[in-house]
């Protein structure tokens, strides 16, 4: 009986403790209403990405923060409260100023941390290897494992000064400035630079990669939700950086098949000629179609030899795997030569401070030297000249 | 102006009338500034007839306390210059989104973000650092100057020189296009044509020599110039910490000289290091560049967590806590952070053992700084915390730090940092633990240690105002990176097209602004200090109950430091000196050996200025003449035998009699 009295008060304190806590719960919302009105308005494409991929990345960034505020919410408790509770107006608090160790809280302090490290440390190695941007997808979406006749849609992708290019071998159509993948089928970046190097950025889908001029890197990654999305140039590149922009379609059904028989109809060919005059420095370049694209383009960009006559990477690593050339390699030095071009062109070089740049002087109108004005989605190239 | 035009380029190299920008309006009204600025300092110079003063007893001086103090000034200095460039740039994405351009064109605007991380680090963290390192360390071991008083001075002249360098790019010719690490092939000599880059590298280099050399004296002033009876666990925290950052000084600035020196081949002489031509490898830069860079990060960051350590048991009247495991916490942070570099460009492409290992390695550095927190954190507990402007900035770095903390470690991980990498939060969380951490510390220190190194305190009431401006306008400029961080935003963006990102920056720009305040109340807080100096005057030399010796002498020390070098028994030598009821002896005093003042250390500066100019701007003739001329200069002073003298001990006897009838009257 008794204790059934206990028990039945402690139920009643517990729930008015419970109705305080709700009324507290609706002061917070209150205050907090305004904020989440602000926050309503805005994007968190990295907390809320439609790849499975950024989803996996989004899922670490949240456990390894939560792991850490075990240790950081204590921590900055106890500060304030080690601050107040020690003020010097407060004489009542107990003053020990001799005591400097106490070797069971160093055992505290130097083992809490390593706990939460240790943790953190196994999902850093299981997840970085998972997640390596190298590695093909083991799957679509959680419990959804790639069927085995799924092939991976291949994107190559050029970072040019200031543009983006991509090539999709499959279909022997190109695009600047305009990406698209069908939902849910896996897609294979293989990504370089023309001249600088750059980061290939689309936070909706997967985490970022270099792309740097001579070399391929690579990015796996799906995209699950059919939507409209933002990629960017995520590394600084010169001048153009902050407009090096472009959108992701994620295409469902037909949609991707449509998309490419747009490109295919609406498009241009970009023969070699044509990179070379597109990798010209340029702002704003709108999107631009491509029906076809010359044969072996992409391993040319990558082997820094789309402009005739330069040697290609694999030549040079072929005679160096040889045991490099004599005295007759001197020919070939300036068939090594990438960077001049240019310079040589007449072009502005994408760090050219003045007087090197020919831009006009900062006190003028930025506009002056824009020429790529709008959106030219789904027209064929302008000519892209940049001058 | 010449019409031999080879003429002018055998005279001039490639610099002409063109380069310098007078038709730009921002640099009008900057200039027009520094002009009216740097003819009232003139004029305020020759009014108080301080010409005389100036020379002799500051910039030629190899006093350690001297040099610490005008380290500290060119830090305050360059502080302005860079906190400008940040105005700048939090106005310009502020307002830059859709049709609306700015006001800053890339060309200006890239210039601007570059100026501002050089500037930041090396012109201002690191003559902070150095600074206070400089004027402490040496008091804090009982020691009369530093090892080598000459070097002391000459590495201060080389800093200068390479800010002045760096400053003269504002007005003749432009500053790099690259981001402030200048990385290839963006860097090299065909994608940044021009002066921009040569600035870079020129001033870095010549301010490096500096550093380097002032981390050897520092070393050598802590290995061998401690009082009898300082045994290594019984240094002072902070002059552990500065022992552990003159290491990792010596160790890394080596790396970045290197690395400058190779991309001034490719730039100069045609070299391909990091070239795309000719097998170059721009990936090697960013690995040397971090290999200094990283350690870089601690170089700063550990004397401000010395800072921390003498102020929390300064100012909770109380021991500092786990003081053994400080020690090691801080030496063990020391090595990791040489094993960590690669964690600056996860999304290179390293496999993913690489980025694994380079990440738990990171991690781990985050156990020994976690320890320190709790050791802060002890030293409060059953403290008697007195809120003197030091301790507000050290409790508001424990709060903050552990924040910047948390994000560092969060980005340590590869596949988050692969989302985050670049982005403003990364930016969020770099100026949180530089701010937070770095700066909090140097002007925790500055209110510490201004009353030793002048004699009166900091007007509280203004120091606290900066406090709170500063504190707030932190997090409010910098909270709201975090969150467009995470919404995909990256850095060093001029303009955006999403005008939904807009308010953010808008709230950013706001918090800028009270930061601004916050440098203008402390800027008003030494004007203040200076005028009531009669009220906030402190004869005791210790005027925070302090633990280690510099509080021991008087404030300002004399040129000699110490009467008598101190004997220690205890850790906190001079508590434990009051404990036993230490009486200052009053005679018995002998000559005291002392270095001279010396103008080859301003010299060697103004030349190593014209050098590196004449590189810069390729005028050749120039260049040899200051080379040869500084070597001759070295030279010929190795031969200047005339170096020391002895203070009389006369006046030690006067000067020490002075002080004791001071501290009478105060005791009376």
């Amino acid at each position: 009986m008794e204790r059934r009295f206990v028990a039945m008060t402690a139920d009643r304190s517990m729930r008015a403790r419970a109705g305080a806590g709700s009324a507290r719960r609706i002061l917070q919302g209150l205050v907090l209403l305004p904020l989440f009105s602000l926050l309503a308005g805005c994007n968190f494409v990295v907390m809320q990405p439609s790849g499975d991929i950024a989803v996996q990345q989004r899922n670490l960034i949240l456990a390894s923060t939560g792991l850490m505020l075990l240790i950081i919410v204590p921590v900055i408790a106890l500060t304030l409260l080690f601050a107040w509770r020690y003020r010097a107006s407060n004489t009542a608090a107990r003053h020990d100023p001799d005591w400097d160790h106490s070797t069971g809280l160093e055992v505290v302090i130097w083992t809490a941390p390593l706990l939460i490290i240790i943790a953190l440390g196994a999902l850093t190695w299981i997840s970085t290897h998972t997640l390596d941007p190298f590695r093909p997808l083991s799957r679509i979406e959680p419990g959804k494992p790639i069927a085995a006749d799924v092939k991976p849609l291949e994107v190559q992708v050029v970072a040019l000064d200031w543009k983006w290019l991509f090539f999709y071998p499959e279909y022997n159509v190109a695009t600047v400035n305009e990406l698209a993948a069908p939902v849910n089928r896996p897609i294979q970046f293989k990504l370089t630079a023309s001249s600088v190097m750059n980061a290939f950025y689309i936070p909706a889908l997967a985490g970022m990669i270099y792309a740097m001029p001579g070399m391929q890197t690579q990015l796996h990654a799906v995209i699950n939700k059919a939507g409209e999305y933002g990629g960017l140039a995520s590394q600084y590149s010169g001048s153009g950086f902050s407009r090096m922009t472009f959108k992701f379609h994620g295409l469902d059904g037909d949609g991707f098949d449509q998309w490419i028989a747009k490109v295919k109809q609406q498009g241009s060919e970009l023969s070699r000629d044509a990179y070379l005059e597109l990798e010209r420095p340029s702002e704003q370049v709108p999107v631009t179609y491509y029906s076809s694209f010359a044969d072996g383009l992409f391993g040319k960009i990558v082997g820094m030899c789309a402009v005739p006559g330069k040697m290609c990477m694999n030549e040079m690593m072929t005679i160096d795997a040889k045991g490099g050339a004599g005295k007759e390699s001197r020919e070939n030095a300036d068939r090594l030569q990438y960077d001049n071009r240019h310079t040589q062109r007449g072009d502005e070089a994408p760090g050219a401070t003045t007087p090197a740049s020919h831009r006009a002087p900062k006190s003028e109108s930025p506009d002056a030297d824009k020429t790529h004005e709008g959106s030219g989605q789904g027209k064929p190239a302008p000519d892209q000249t940049n001058n | 102006m010449f019409a031999n035009t080879d003429l002018q380029h055998l005279l001039f190299g490639r610099l002409s009338l063109e380069d310098i920008p007078y038709h730009e309006p921002i640099l009008q009204v900057t200039f027009a500034g520094v002009a009216v600025a740097g003819i009232a300092v003139l004029a305020a110079i020759t009014y108080f007839r301080f010409w005389g003063p100036l020379w002799r007893d500051w910039l030629t001086s190899v006093d350690h306390k001297k040099i610490g103090i005008m380290y500290v000034v060119l830090a305050l200095v360059m502080l302005l210059r860079g906190f400008a460039d940040a105005l700048l740039m939090r106005s310009q994405q502020a307002i830059a989104f859709g049709a609306n351009e700015g006001y800053l064109p890339p060309h200006h605007y890239d210039q601007i973000f570059t100026a501002h991380g050089v500037i930041m680090i090396f012109f201002v963290a690191m003559p902070f650092v150095t600074g206070l390192m400089n004027y402490v360390v040496p008091l804090q071991i009982g020691a009369r100057d530093v090892a080598f008083p000459f070097l002391n001075n000459f590495s201060f002249w080389m800093t200068v020189s390479g800010a002045v360098t760096i400053m003269i790019s504002l007005f003749v010719g432009e500053f790099a296009r690259t981001g402030w690490l200048a990385y290839p092939p963006l860097s090299g000599a065909d994608m940044s044509p021009g002066v921009g880059v040569d600035y870079y590298i020129w001033g870095l280099q010549i301010a490096g020599i500096g550093t380097t050399l002032s981390g050897i004296n520092l070393i050598a002033t802590i290995v061998k110039m401690r009082a009898p009876g300082m045994s290594m666990m019984k240094l002072p925290i902070f002059t552990w910490t500065s022992l552990c950052t003159n290491v990792l000084i010596v160790a890394a600035f080596p790396i970045l000289a290197a690395v400058l020196a190779l991309l001034t081949l490719d730039r100069y002489v045609g070299t391909h290091f990091f070239t795309n031509d000719l097998g170059g490898n721009p990936m090697m830069y960013f690995n040397l560049i971090w290999i200094w860079g990283h350690p870089e990060v601690y170089i700063l960051i550990l004397p401000a967590f010395g800072v921390f350590s003498e102020v929390t048991s300064a100012f909770c009247g109380k021991r500092l806590f786990g003081y053994t495991s400080m020690v090691y916490a801080t030496v063990v942070i020391t090595i990791l952070s040489y094993l960590v570099w690669l964690h600056h460009f996860f999304t290179m492409g390293s496999g993913a053992s690489v980025n694994s290992f380079f990440g738990i390695t990171t991690m781990i550095i985050s156990i020994p700084t976690g320890a320190k927190i709790f050791n802060w954190l002890f030293t409060m507990y059953r403290g008697r915390i007195r809120f003197d402007v030091p301790m507000l900035w050290t409790v508001s770095f424990m709060v903050t730090f552990v924040i910047g903390g948390m994000t560092g470690v969060l980005l340590a991980v590869p596949p988050a940092d692969f989302v985050l990498h670049n982005s403003l939060f990364l930016i969020a969380h770099f100026h949180n633990v530089i701010i937070g951490g770095v700066l909090f510390g140097m002007f925790a220190g500055v209110n510490y240690w201004f009353p030793k190194a002048f004699g009166f305190r900091l007007d509280e009431f203004w120091g606290k105002v900066s406090f709170w401006f500063w504190t707030i306008g932190f997090y409010v400029a910098f909270m709201p990176l975090y969150v467009l961080g995470l919404m995909g935003v990256t850095r060093r963006a001029q303009h955006f097209d999403d005008p939904s990102l807009q308010p953010w920056f808008v709230v950013a720009a706001i918090g800028a602004g009270l930061i601004a305040i916050g440098i203008g109340a402390m800027i008003v807080q030494f004007a203040v200090s200076i005028k009531n100096r009669e009220a906030l005057r402190d004869v005791t030399g210790d005027p925070w109950e302090g633990r280690t010796l510099e509080w021991s002498t008087s404030s300002p020390p004399p040129d000699y430091n110490f009467a008598f070098t101190p004997v220690v028994h205890n850790l906190d030598a001079w508590w434990e000196m009051k404990a036993r009821g230490f009486q200052r002896p009053v005679q018995g005093y002998k000559p005291i050996h002392m270095p001279k003042n010396t103008a080859t250390g301003v010299i060697l500066g103004v030349v190593s200025i014209a050098f590196s100019f004449a590189m810069i701007w390729y005028i050749w003739w120039l260049a040899a003449l200051t080379f040869v001329a500084a070597l001759a200069i070295a030279i010929g002073h190795t031969f200047n035998y005339d170096r020391d003298f002895y203070i009389p001990a006369e006046t030690v006897r006067r000067t020490e009699q002075q002080r004791t009838e001071a501290l009478a009257a105060v005791r009376a």
